[in-house]
């Protein structure tokens, strides 16, 4: 049943413009990021570069592809999230759902896979076009495979942030706009409390636990994490359409 | 017992205090068709919001053929077919591709999803229509891709709510034809303004109103309602109401306009006992000019507004039925 409203979502995004949209301009950009990313590596490597600074071209392209990948989280995951329940809402399709013999919980985790599913398009785009790199060179396999792995984390995490406050409201752009606040505020956490890492607040940056996988770590600790923040909105979520059916 | 298959149990609906549904109960059994008469804001929509699970009650229960809605929401979801007030249409899908996701949610087989869709479709008269975006379709189209989501899974209950706004009258009486064909097999629950559709398709019909049920009943004791003990009688040479009064059965007589006069008789049970005959026979003796005779008939829109609004006739009324 999770899977027919997954399937209805897909759907739903490629009948779309802004699926479309958001699939174009992130592949022109990881695309350029990529190109730079290439041409960076020459340079710097014909230059003298003492032994001790030089590093492989899976980890230097890499790290600027992935350093600029948390713009899916901040662009795509708004624009794309923002429809999933508010424009169900707003064009009064809610009720359809509701009396299909499914679940609260199945409604919402059909949703939030079909986000999931769509934004892991770019992840895999990104990861096959640094493995292309393997053409001429021995490609770190496990560095990509742990960014791409933390980026899934990171875009699932966010889409469950966007589905609770599409959630909220009928109005997608309103729901667009606090998901975006909200993400953009979760991501930069660190930055904010750069002085003071200890500070608990900035346990709850999502970069900061998207370090370690960025660096080819995976960490327990942060796939918990990840893990544990993405139920947490996915079940207020739930909690949200709930109050509907009660509160009416 | 075991063909019934609505039973709503004094469902009672509050929003932040106020009653908008109190203590509505009823029965319904297969192949019977209910029809849902009540001014605006009656509380019809919140009611069938209730019956398919939309909404929660307040107090009361609802069971779909013997399934607890609340306890079981998702087995007695799979027996409802529910086309809201608002046409829960995604926009962007053609008819075929809407109608196949609806059927997928309600269950439907995989192997007999094609055919399901072609069977609503058929049955909605909508088969040219398969591949055209339900954004481009007219209104009235669009509604009948509603109703064929209602249909699809051919559900025990089938829950419209006003299915014939916005359709022409071609069209209106296709569906109309559509719900006794359905009520045929499985059960209809219907709301609607229109009254005279209710005489034609329900066989049951509830009058709520300021959430309160007014009348429940078999249609033909609102019909008899309606027919009444009255005649309006036409003459060109108008008697007194004297005369009238004179003849066997009548019990009341006045002159409603200036060559118009209504008769009401004292029972419509027995027809042989009933005063027309000796009208005409009178008329003709005494040259009043007889041109015209009829029975006169409250109008449904009176029964109605009777009912709704004088709560002592409504009282009287519940208790008949």
């Amino acid at each position: 049943m999770i899977f027919n409203i997954l399937r209805k979502e897909l759907k739903s995004v490629f009948a779309s413009p802004m699926g479309w949209i958001v699939l174009t301009i992130f592949t022109f950009l990881f695309g350029s990021l990529y190109l730079t990313g290439v041409n960076n590596y020459f340079e710097v490597m014909s230059g003298a570069v003492r032994p001790a600074e030089r590093m492989g071209v899976t980890q230097s392209v890499g790290q600027i592809v992935y350093g600029w990948a948390f713009l899916i989280v901040l662009v795509a995951v708004p624009l794309l999230s923002m429809r999933l329940i508010s424009e169900e809402r707003r064009s009064q399709t809610l009720p359809f759902l509701f009396s299909a013999p499914l679940s609260l919980t199945e409604i919402v985790l059909g949703k939030f896979f079909g986000l999931v599913i769509f934004l892991s398009i770019l992840i895999l785009y990104i990861a096959f076009m640094l493995s292309t790199l393997n053409i001429w060179s021995d490609v770190d396999f496990g560095f990509i495979m742990a960014n791409s792995l933390g980026l899934f984390l990171l875009v699932a995490g966010s889409s469950a942030v966007g589905l609770y406050f599409s959630s909220l409201t009928s109005q997608p752009v309103a729901a667009a706009v606090m998901s975006f606040v909200t993400l953009i505020a979760l991501i930069f956490m660190d930055r904010i409390f750069v002085a003071d890492p200890s500070n608990p607040l900035a346990q709850f940056s999502l970069m900061r636990h998207f370090q370690s996988f960025s660096t080819g770590l995976i960490d327990t600790a942060d796939i918990a994490y990840f893990v544990l923040f993405t139920i947490t909105f996915l079940t207020l979520t739930i909690r949200r359409l709930d109050a509907d059916r009660l509160r009416g | 017992m075991t063909n019934l298959t609505v039973e709503a149990t004094e469902l009672t609906r509050l929003y932040g205090g106020r009653e908008a549904v109190s203590n509505v109960s009823f029965n319904l059994k297969q192949g019977e068709v209910l029809g849902f008469l009540g001014p605006n804001g009656a509380g019809k929509s919140t009611t069938m919001k209730m019956l398919t699970g939309n909404l929660a009650p307040s107090a009361g229960s609802v069971k779909i053929c013997g399934i607890d809605m609340i306890e079981n929401p998702k087995e007695a979801k799979a027996l409802i077919g529910y086309l809201p007030e608002m046409r829960p249409l995604y926009k962007e899908f053609t008819v075929d591709e809407y109608l196949t996701i609806a059927a997928r949610l309600h269950r439907v087989s995989s192997g007999n999803i094609k055919k399901a869709v072609e069977n609503a479709k058929e049955r909605c008269g909508l088969g040219h229509m398969s591949k055209r975006l339900i954004e481009n379709l007219s209104n009235g189209y669009q509604q009948r891709v509603g109703i064929a989501q209602a249909i699809i899974h051919s559900p025990m209950v089938v829950i419209l709510d006003e299915p014939t706004v916005g359709l022409d009258p071609i069209q209106i009486r296709d569906i109309r034809a559509l719900i006794r064909e359905i009520g045929g097999e499985h059960s209809v629950i219907l709301s609607t303004h229109i009254l005279p559709e209710v005489e034609m398709v329900c066989d049951h019909v509830q009058i709520i109103d300021k959430g309160k049920l007014v009348f429940n009943g078999g249609i033909d004791v609102l019909k008899r309602q309606r027919v009444g003990n009255k005649l309006l009688i036409g003459f060109n040479n108008i008697p007194s109401v004297e005369d009238i009064l004179k003849i066997k059965g009548v019990t009341e007589a006045e002159i409603t306009d200036n060559n118009m006069m209504r008769v009401r008789f004292a029972d419509d049970q027995d027809q042989n006992k009933a005063p027309h005959e000796a009208i005409v026979q009178a008329a003709v003796k005494n040259k009043w000019g007889l041109y015209q005779i009829a029975p006169d008939q409250t109008s449904l829109e009176d029964v109605f507004v009777q009912l709704t609004y004088q709560d002592a006739a409504a009282e009287t009324m519940a208790e008949a039925a």
